[in-house]
């Protein structure tokens, strides 16, 4: 895209918001497609009504690029702050900077860019964009601040108020000064200054729906170009961050949840037997634990009787946790029989209605550990 | 036991006679046995688990003994009176990608497209995504007011707005950032959240063109619609007026034969077929029609796409061709080897679906797949198609085509236009791989 391309559809938008309109979207009205149903003015009569002067005023808070929409008013950056701290800071932090709640406000411009109009570190490969960074106009700043903020309490600043926060906002970015006062005079000279008050296209294909792709592929059918090796596949670790997948599939149909579990590396030898990268890669995570844990020991057990579908040892998922179980028995000397009997003929009602199928696949000998295990507290 | 035989015993005539709901539970609670064997079969538990259920010799337990809900009588009608799926389809709900977002009303719940048939979203099974929270509005205290460029700026209530001619449409909702967390790599497992910020279904009610046509809007300046939301976010996007009088925008209060879900804008939303889900305003209270864009804070400063010169696109909204294979999908397991009906969705922001392609070979070669009627503009596109898994591993694509003659794109296709930071518009071909295990895998091939 030549710099050439990106003045002239500044220029086109500084046309646009003195007052001449669509020039870059290139809109032109047309006949309704698929109008069958015209509207009848004289029979909708008595349907809907005229709104009140009032009414207007006090719903069409929006403000425009232009400022159409802007109440008259002002604040300073010192009354800002005061506002910031009491309302703003514990999402946004004290300086714009927080990433505990939200993404940060303020940062990641340099004084060049406010000369530029382009904000230069949205070219580099940085993982932070911050507000000041991306905008465009300082009309979405004061827009968005007065109907939208604070975020549980949205429309509860005055327009002073919102100018005062807007200005704060704007000195934490390194455009204001601190003794700044903004107001509906001045906020055009401030929108002048705005680092990224260039930094916008509309040159892409995705306003309009007749715009064209910038992305192009061909529906080849046979012996198709294609790169053998995968290029990204799931991280080892990243395998159990979305819970259990067995709970997050039909019980019937032509496939089942796999079973990831959210600790240790248990029922990987289910896919460890398979080849290519991938089952490599889950092959080696099964051993990580070491053989020579009781935990370790007992997971092929658990993995063959389809254990961990339902249970893992931590926190309840379908059945009750591992360690759930070993508190409510552990003092039961009838326990272990009990639950061996359980898990051989399969159970219900003792944790919730739905029920334990048998684990069939399970002899007693392997059963009895199991239950060892899971009485001993299911130690890692 | 003892106590519901007494019952039993003096069961009287119907109606008065008809066993309590307990009652029945109470037969149908496990201590018969029954649900143990019903559960073995239908959950299967992998490999096994089908042939442990059997009995030896003579066949089924189901078939061969008398099951519970074949032999006792059934629950009344209006039991739930509003409906409810059955008990074991707990796993298919809407849910949130763990890490993704850090407060809840400011959230996704991606859709379980994993386990979901045709084209139409169940309404409870509907993505969410909200900027401030859900609200559930008192419809007669709701208000539509249209102003700015029109000769009559107007308030509307819902009784008003359902008085007017109707009509009932399928379009999809894809939330631009859908699958935006795998531009950069692979980062989630299942196409739950790959591809969940996706639904589909049929939206009645008023098209927007009639009602500006009605209020006498300016044609000639009033060439943009900005829509804004009754919630604390009041969410505004700007439209253009060209979609507006294509007749396809709908200020839409029902959906899927009842009213809108709450979490989905009750009583009145927006509908911008074609268009990414932030546009279709939830919770409508107010049309202005103006002479320029808004540059709104969801069209200037989010919902735009980075560029590698730096650049951010504004106002992105049309969803480019996409699909997806939802079955087999990632964290899934095949049973077995052998056939398998390989299903899938795609669609369009720019029309119909004109063709999908499949591959089972990480795209080296094709095959054309069904696609199952009906195939709408901008609405979900289910395609079939055959598969025999001869147990080696795999890698499964789908490919769509629209109707403009656009083919949906290879990821590295698209990183070599957009870079990887753009968060939005990720329409790539989605890779699955297929391991000798039947373990299925999100993957990336180029």
């Amino acid at each position: 895209m030549s710099r050439f391309t990106d003045i002239a559809r500044v220029t086109a938008m500084r046309t646009c918001l003195s007052g001449c309109t669509a020039l870059m979207f290139v809109v032109a009205p047309i006949a309704h497609a698929e109008n069958t149903v015209t509207a009848q003015a004289a029979q909708w009569k008595g349907i809907g009504r005229p709104a009140t002067p009032a009414e207007v005023r006090a719903w069409d808070i929006d403000v425009r690029p232009d400022f159409k929409g802007l109440p008259k008013g002002s604040g300073t950056v010192a009354h800002g702050q005061e506002i910031w701290e009491s309302k703003c800071a514990t999402c946004h932090g004290v300086f714009g900077e927080a990433t505990n709640v939200f993404t940060p406000i303020a940062g990641g411009v340099h004084e060049d860019d406010i000369k530029s109009g382009h904000v230069a570190a949205l070219k580099k490969p940085t993982e932070v964009r911050t507000t000041v960074m991306k905008l465009s106009h300082v009309s979405t700043l004061w827009d968005y601040i007065r109907r939208a903020m604070p975020w549980n309490a949205p429309r509860s600043l005055s327009p002073d108020d919102v100018y005062a926060v807007t200005a704060y906002v704007l000195n934490l970015g390194s455009i204001l000064p601190d003794d700044f006062t903004l107001s509906d005079k001045n906020i055009a000279e401030v929108q002048a200054r705005l680092p990224n008050r260039d930094g916008m296209t509309f040159g892409h294909g995705m306003w309009n729906v007749k715009g064209k792709p910038d992305v192009h592929n061909v529906a080849c059918m046979k012996d198709c170009a294609t790169e053998a090796k995968i290029a990204s596949s799931l991280p080892e670790a990243a395998r159990p961050a979305h819970g259990n997948l067995a709970d997050q599939n039909r019980l019937i149909g032509p496939v089942r949840g796999v079973a990831t579990i959210a600790q240790g590396a248990a029922d990987k030898s289910t896919a460890g037997a398979a080849g290519g990268p991938a089952a490599a890669a889950l092959a080696a995570g099964a051993s990580t634990p070491g053989a020579s844990t009781p935990g370790a020991a007992v997971q092929p057990l658990l993995t063959k009787g389809a254990c961990l579908s339902c249970h893992q040892a931590e926190s309840k998922l379908v059945g009750p946790a591992f360690k759930e179980i070993a508190a409510k028995y552990k003092a039961d000397a009838k326990a272990p029989a009990m639950l061996a009997a359980k898990v051989k003929n399969g159970g219900a009602g003792n944790w919730g209605s739905v029920p334990m199928p048998p684990a069939a696949a399970l002899n007693d000998e392997e059963i009895g550990k199991v239950v060892r295990w899971v009485l001993d507290g299911a130690p890692q | 036991m003892q106590a519901l035989t007494a019952h039993l015993g003096r069961l009287k005539r119907a109606p008065e006679g008809f066993l309590q709901p307990e009652q029945i539970r109470a037969v149908a609670s496990g201590r018969r046995g029954f649900l143990r064997s019903a559960f073995a079969a239908a959950a299967g538990l992998g490999l096994a688990g089908a042939a442990a259920a059997q009995s030896a010799g003579e066949g089924e337990d189901v078939i061969l003994k008398p099951q519970p809900w074949a032999t006792t009588l059934g629950q009344p009608v209006a039991s739930h009176p509003y409906g409810q799926p059955s008990q074991w389809e707990k796993n298919l709900v809407r849910r949130e990608s763990p890490g993704l977002t850090r407060v809840s009303a400011a959230s996704v719940a991606f859709s379980p497209l994993q386990g979901m048939f045709g084209i139409i979203t169940a309404s409870g099974l509907h993505f969410e995504r909200h900027h401030q929270g859900w609200e559930d509005i008192d419809p007669s205290k709701h208000r539509l007011m249209v102003n700015g460029l029109v000769k009559q700026e107007s308030v509307f209530t819902m009784d008003d707005l359902m008085r007017l001619p109707a009509v009932s449409r399928i379009h999809f909702i894809e939330c631009g950032a859908n699958t935006g967390m795998e531009w950069g790599n692979v980062a989630v497992p299942t196409v739950q959240y790959t591809h969940g910020m996706l639904s589909c279904s049929e939206f009645t009610g008023v098209r927007l063109i009639d009602v500006l046509d009605h209020l006498g809007y300016d044609r000639q300046k009033g060439r943009y619609v900005l829509a804004e939301g009754g919630d604390g976010s009041g969410m505004t996007r700007t439209i253009p007026m060209e979609l507006v009088e294509s007749g396809e925008v709908l200020l839409a209060y029902g959906m899927n034969g009842e009213m809108l879900r709450p979490e989905n804008g009750y009583p009145l939303r927006l509908v911008v077929p074609g268009v990414q889900g932030v546009s279709w305003v939830k919770w409508l209270r107010r049309i202005e029609v103006g002479d320029m864009p808004y540059a709104t804070k969801d069209e200037t400063v989010h919902y735009v796409d980075l560029m590698p010169d730096g650049q951010l696109r504004q106002y992105t909204s049309i969803q480019e061709a996409k699909s997806v294979i939802t079955t087999p999908s990632g964290g899934q397991m095949l049973l077995d080897k052998g056939f398998y009906n390989v299903s899938g969705i795609a669609w369009s922001g720019r029309g119909k679906i004109r063709r999908v392609d499949v591959s089972t070979d990480g795209g080296r070669n094709w095959r054309t797949a069904r696609l199952e009627t009906p195939v709408l503009s901008k609405a979900l596109t289910r395609f079939n198609i055959d598969w025999t898994w001869d147990g080696t591993p795999a890698i499964l694509q789908s490919r769509a085509m629209d109707e403009t003659g656009y083919v949906q794109p290879k990821i590295n296709q698209l990183r070599a236009v957009r870079g990887t930071r753009s968060i939005y518009h990720n329409n790539a071909i989605q890779s699955w791989k297929v391991a000798e295990s039947g373990e299925v895998s999100n993957v990336q091939v180029y």
